[in-house]
């Protein structure tokens, strides 16, 4: 392990964490403006030119709040819930292949933190660790609303991660690794999963919305059932916090989906691009073209949540356990029958 | 330097096991079987079995343990409803916790330090491997294991019904 190795990890390592937050605090603009446009309104424009610099403004007024700590909180886990949160938001993000290796000089850099062999289940357990930040801040708040909306929310994510599981099985039993790596490989050019996995890419879609607590099944923090649900009692920056790892959550799993069954930073003409602007320019194209995926996938989260409304609970569930799973599930043994068939003939 | 790595977590893997049993609030126990359990992954990693550490990650912390905290928050289980117990259900407990640690203390004296045991296949522990040994040789236990699990599934499912029917 050479110094030049851990400074290239280092620096990649920031610069993703550093365009997480970023894209996350600019996220928040977008929700509002969003909203804005798909409500005939204008959205915020007082801070600088069409209100850029509004998440700059609201991150100072969540940092200048006072700080409120319920006396009858369980104070140390109080504040782990927020924290953890925002961690397990964070570390989804070494995994993912973000541009084909570039090189710079003599240097060939891959831009993926690590390339464990197991990714794809590394991202899942992340996401299943999600809900702790959740469960365990709504029951630190010692508010019943806080914790009805950390049960709802421990349910609701079990529920979904099992047909987010199913329906990445599918896909697994197509390309025949956990690599994401090798996964985005597989898809050069426009060999697109979702070309292959439309109905996959669905059940796994409609479980990320679950997941990370978006509209329409955002009850966790259903605010005419449970004021604001697991972080009622949260205030200042840890309040900031809960509500940023909601969008980097978002940033994540539009990325994820964006890998899986998009093609990740494979697009049509590629192989022309990389043929003519040589291995340092085509890779960043690819990267380009991969952020352009996610950000249109941070549109439909979005455009999703302004346009469709909340579930009931009971709905949810059937949703989940009685048409997502038997779906999934279908789609699985289609998927296997198929694959046997094209290899015997 | 794994060994190192190797003893760190191991201390802490004890040290989070006690805390699961000496912590009075029934919460903080789970918040310490999921630390423990998070001990296990790293362990697990440290032997090159990468695929049971990322689904003992998922299913057990992610999962199992999720449901732990869900009936725990139900119930919420405080100081006034804990049961009290009897003295006679007390030392009953009291001398099988002490035959128990008799019986332990007896058989870690007769064991001897094991030689150093090396995998004949390091790779074992990965997906790809660990694939070919259960649909291969451990096909037989692998799909039995498989049924069993279902008949459980099957008859979770006929209980929840049944008290479904009797409220209806």
């Amino acid at each position: 392990m050479d110094a030049a190795f851990v400074i290239e990890k280092f620096i990649l390592v920031a610069v993703i964490f550093g365009v997480s937050l970023l894209i996350a605090m600019y996220s928040t603009y977008a929700e509002r403006k969003v909203a804005a446009f798909l409500q005939d309104r204008l959205g915020p424009d007082r801070a600088g030119p069409f209100g850029i610099l509004q998440p700059l403004a609201d991150g100072v007024k969540m940092f200048m709040k006072e700080e409120i700590v319920p006396a009858t909180s369980n104070k140390w886990l109080f504040m782990v819930g927020p924290g953890l949160a925002m961690l397990t938001a964070c570390i989804a993000s070494a995994v993912i292949p973000w541009g084909s290796p570039i090189a710079i000089g003599d240097r060939v850099i891959p831009l993926q933190v690590t390339d464990i062999n197991v990714g794809v289940l590394y991202i899942f357990g992340v996401v299943s660790l999600g809900v702790y930040g959740v469960m365990i801040g709504g029951w630190a708040s010692n508010n019943k609303y806080s914790l009805l909306s950390a049960i709802r929310a421990a349910s609701q994510n079990i529920s979904y991660e099992i047909a987010m599981g199913l329906s990445i099985i599918a896909l697994l039993l197509m390309t025949n690794t956990l690599s994401l790596k090798e996964i985005v490989e597989q898809q050069h050019g426009w060999h697109w999963n979702v070309l292959y996995q439309p109905v996959g890419f669905l059940i796994f879609m409609i479980c990320a919305f679950a997941e990370t607590n978006r509209a329409p099944f955002d009850l966790p923090e259903c605010e005419t059932e449970l004021i604001g649900g697991y972080h009622t009692e949260y205030s200042s920056m840890k309040l900031g916090f809960y509500l940023f790892a909601e969008y980097i959550n978002m940033f994540i799993s539009s990325a994820v989906m964006a890998t899986l069954y998009w093609g990740g930073y494979n697009y049509p003409g590629m192989d022309y691009v990389a043929a003519h602007l040589g291995a340092t320019w085509a890779p960043l194209i690819g990267t380009g073209v991969f952020f352009l995926k996610i950000f249109a996938f941070i549109f439909f989260f979005m455009w999703v949540r302004w346009t469709i409304p909340r579930f009931r609970y009971d709905q949810l569930m059937n949703l989940g356990w009685k048409a997502l799973i038997p779906l999934a599930i279908a789609n699985i043994i289609v998927t296997g029958v198929v694959i046997a068939i094209i290899e015997k003939f | 330097m794994s060994t190192q790595v190797f003893y760190f977590v191991a201390t802490l893997s004890i040290l989070f096991s006690l805390m699961v049993i000496f912590a009075k609030n029934p919460i903080h126990s789970v918040l310490y079987l999921i630390l423990t359990f998070f001990t296990f992954t790293v362990h697990y990693v440290l032997l090159n079995a990468q695929f049971l550490a990322v689904v003992n990650f998922i299913v057990y912390m992610g999962a199992i343990m999720v449901l732990f905290l869900f009936v725990l928050m139900l119930l919420n289980l405080n100081k006034e409803t804990e049961p009290a117990k009897s003295p006679l259900v007390k030392i009953a407990a009291a001398i099988a916790g002490g035959c128990l640690i008799v019986t332990l203390i007896g058989s870690f004296k007769a064991v001897s330090i094991s030689n150093p045991l090396s995998l004949k296949n390091p790779g074992l522990g990965l997906v790809e491997n660990l694939g070919k040994e259960l649909f291969g040789p451990f096909l037989l236990p692998f799909e039995l294991s498989s049924l069993l699990l279902l008949a459980a599934m099957v008859g979770a499912v006929i209980l929840a019904k049944k008290d479904h029917t009797e409220e209806a």
